[in-house]
């Protein structure tokens, strides 16, 4: 077996930093809402949802709970535990979103990862992303004694007529604007059409902005990997409606440029490039650094590169980032127009709430593009427990993958929840992989 | 050359020495809580059976769940790779080998070189594995050996329902408590292992020959369950829990240059 080591530049990513200040920042905003001196309105619900439609009523921040939580089993493992047992103790099964667990659990414990109480929203704003979430705040809205509102969300299918997309583009516009009009009831506030004009702008330029951080990645060697990537796309899942991300990302891009331009390769041994499918296990992130022993690099994933949309596809043709509604002249001058471009833009280029919903051929082949234009040797797909929506046609993904002869191995976990991780086992589906691939540890 | 492998299995430690590419030594002991003293006691045994004394050794790779942790082993190989490579020496042609042990159960599909093309593994599933033979094989007071053999007098069709193995150990109490005879019993707890292990293989593609190793090799009821639920003859070679220590030793082969 092979343990020939090449070896490239590299060096840390000089962005990473801001990263984590602009993330601490948010979750230090959240928390200070709750408070006299720093009081806000506070707005939950899930990230993957319109966190730039309140943007209207003024100062806000938006408390998403699916990053909080990954936050929680990240940096806390034995504390996520403690919160899925006060969910299950709640009456609440087990076998449910490990996010929703997590972040049910903090608010039940009254525990916030970050230091202090658990801050309770102001109302709640979600979109059924996924069935999970489609109960989640209803459920936290009723125990925090607040309102909630709730907006629909229908993907098109991986072959949706034009018709089908236009139905789909007016019903979410429709709704989108009903839901201004909630928030304006519910909170008294008067809403500045201007400022969602902004916040959807930033939305549509900040996901295009990593789209394209993510299509440099195709260069081998890759210059970001799996583990630095979960620091640099959280950003647009949390902000992506507000300027300071928008500014992270432009930076992000140019270091970006150069790392490619001077071949500075984020695994400086890569040999063998693996893309990641589902969430990670977000307490066992190390895995990644196991992965890279090998001189593998694990060069991205459907979910970082697609969680908060801005992907252009046209089957068998391209994937390509999505050029902002700005960019191509679409008029955006009221608040219909916003609605509207943010309904088409979450229609159109957010690959992953499609691939939840809808498994096939159509899942299938983006996953096949993707690996062919990332340069991809193989596949590591996370069973993951934790989350259905991106389990949806794994086993199909597999298939079809192993039949065009492309190495896939798999293995079991959940995203948010240790219990359900066997940390020797995946070690050792990992020794086989790589042994049945002809590599062998470079370093130990 | 003398070359040694030893796979330290869940349940059991098997060791297998090949002297110029011949087995010339065997043993099997019981892992237990103390695995090093247990693989102590192997190696020696089967060094005994050789006529060798472990110095003659040249190299010795480890297998198997604890392989990290073997004595003596100064390079290992995956349970995956030690099985793919033991088979091919014994029976080249198999393209769909099935391991089924105390605690795992896994499909590898082979190439006709003898590489790991693919491969499945039981994950966090007992229901595909042989301590789950064992549990029932308790529940119906009979020795595991005896569990296979009257599964076989039976002639009755009775699916198990049960996902799992905690809850087929409740529908066996139904079952039992029915009056149901124990062969019965016995024959619908094989059908469901061996339609466990069938479905997971399928996700790499059942082609022929197959081959079953692994302790489980030897339940004659868990084997006429595969070979009914495959629709094919199944091989199992003549020391079916062997294959993957044959492997490691064969892998020591190549790694001593």
């Amino acid at each position: 077996m092979s343990k020939e080591k090449k070896l490239y530049n590299s060096k840390p990513f000089d962005s990473w930093k801001l990263a984590k200040e602009l993330r601490a920042n948010h979750y230090r905003e959240i928390a200070e809402s709750r408070t006299d001196a720093g009081k806000k309105l506070l707005i939950g619900g899930g990230t993957e949802s319109m966190i730039g439609l309140p943007a209207g009523l003024g100062d806000y921040v938006f408390f998403g709970g699916e990053p909080y939580a990954a936050s929680f089993s990240a940096g806390d493992p034995q504390g996520a535990i403690e919160c899925m047992e006060a969910t299950e103790s709640f009456g609440l099964a087990r076998d449910l979103c490990s996010y929703f667990r997590n972040y049910v659990g903090s608010l039940l414990l009254d525990r916030y990862y970050f230091g202090g109480p658990f801050p309770k929203a102001d109302f709640y704003l979600q979109t059924h992303f996924c069935d999970t979430h489609a109960k989640w705040y209803q459920l936290v809205s009723e125990k925090v004694g607040v309102p909630y509102h709730s907006t629909d969300l229908l993907p098109y299918r991986w072959d949706e007529t034009e018709d089908g997309k236009k139905q789909k583009v007016e019903y979410l516009t429709g709704q989108l604007l009903d839901a201004i009009d909630w928030m304006v009831k519910t909170t008294g506030r008067v809403y500045e059409d201007e400022l969602l004009i902004q916040a959807v702008k930033n939305e549509f330029r900040c996901t295009s902005l990593w789209a394209q951080c993510a299509v440099l990645n195709q260069n081998v060697p890759a210059a970001m990997d799996e583990k630095s990537m979960y620091s640099f796309y959280i950003l647009a899942v949390l902000i992506r409606h507000r300027p300071e991300a928008v500014r992270f990302y432009e930076i992000l891009l140019d270091e970006m440029k150069d790392r490619v331009a001077n071949h500075i390769a984020a695994v400086p041994t890569e040999r063998f490039r693996l893309l990641h499918d589902s969430q990670p296990p977000w307490y066992a992130l190390h895995i990644f650094r196991y992965l890279e022993k090998f001189g593998v690099a694990c060069v991205g994933a459907n979910y970082e590169y697609g969680l908060s949309g801005g992907w252009d596809y046209k089957e068998g043709e391209y994937l390509r980032p999505a050029v902002p509604p700005q960019d191509r002249g679409v008029p955006l001058k009221t608040r219909e127009d916003a609605c509207r471009a943010l309904a088409q833009w979450w229609l159109d280029y957010h690959l992953l709430a499609r691939g939840i919903r809808f498994s096939g051929p159509g899942k299938n082949n983006l996953i096949v593009q993707t690996i062919k234009d990332w340069n991809c040797d193989g596949l590591m797909i996370h069973l993951n427990r934790g989350c259905e929506g991106l389990a949806t046609g794994q086993m199909e993904v597999r298939l079809a993958l192993t039949e065009a002869g492309i190495p896939v191995m798999t293995y079991e976990g959940n995203v948010g929840d240790p219990r359900e991780f066997d940390e020797p086992r995946t070690l050792a589906r990992i020794d086989a992989f790589m042994e049945s691939v002809g590599l062998d540890i470079i370093e130990d | 050359m003398i070359t040694a492998g030893i796979d330290m299995g869940a349940k059991t430690i098997k060791v297998v020495i090949l002297k110029d590419g011949q087995v010339v030594g065997r043993s099997n002991v019981f892992s237990g809580f103390e695995t090093r003293e247990a693989a102590d006691e192997a190696m020696k045994a089967a060094c005994n059976q050789a006529g060798v004394t472990l110095a003659d050794i040249g190299k010795i790779v480890a297998t198997g769940a604890g392989r990290k942790d073997a004595p003596y082993a100064t390079d290992d190989i995956t349970e995956v790779g030690a099985d793919a490579k033991g088979i091919f020496s014994i029976y080249p042609s198999v393209r769909t080998l099935i391991d089924v042990g105390a605690e795992e159960g896994r499909g590898i599909k082979c190439s006709a070189d003898g590489k790991v093309v693919d491969f499945v593994v039981n994950e966090k599933c007992a229901a595909g594995a042989g301590s789950f033979t064992e549990s029932m094989a308790r529940a119906l007071e009979v020795s595991l050996e005896d569990f296979g053999k009257i599964s076989m007098t039976s002639d009755k069709l009775i699916p198990m329902n049960a996902q799992c193995a905690v809850f087929a150990e409740s529908e066996v109490v139904s079952l039992i408590h029915a009056k149901t005879p124990k062969a019965d019993i016995a024959k619908s707890v094989h059908d469901a292992i061996a339609s466990r292990i069938i479905s997971m293989v399928r996700r790499i593609g059942i082609e022929k020959d197959v081959a079953l190793i692994g302790g489980v090799a030897f339940n004659v009821g868990f084997v006429d369950a595969l070979k009914r639920g495959l629709e094919t003859d199944v091989i199992i070679p003549e020391y079916p829990d062997f294959v993957g220590a044959l492997g490691a030793a064969l892998s020591a082969v190549e790694k001593h240059g």
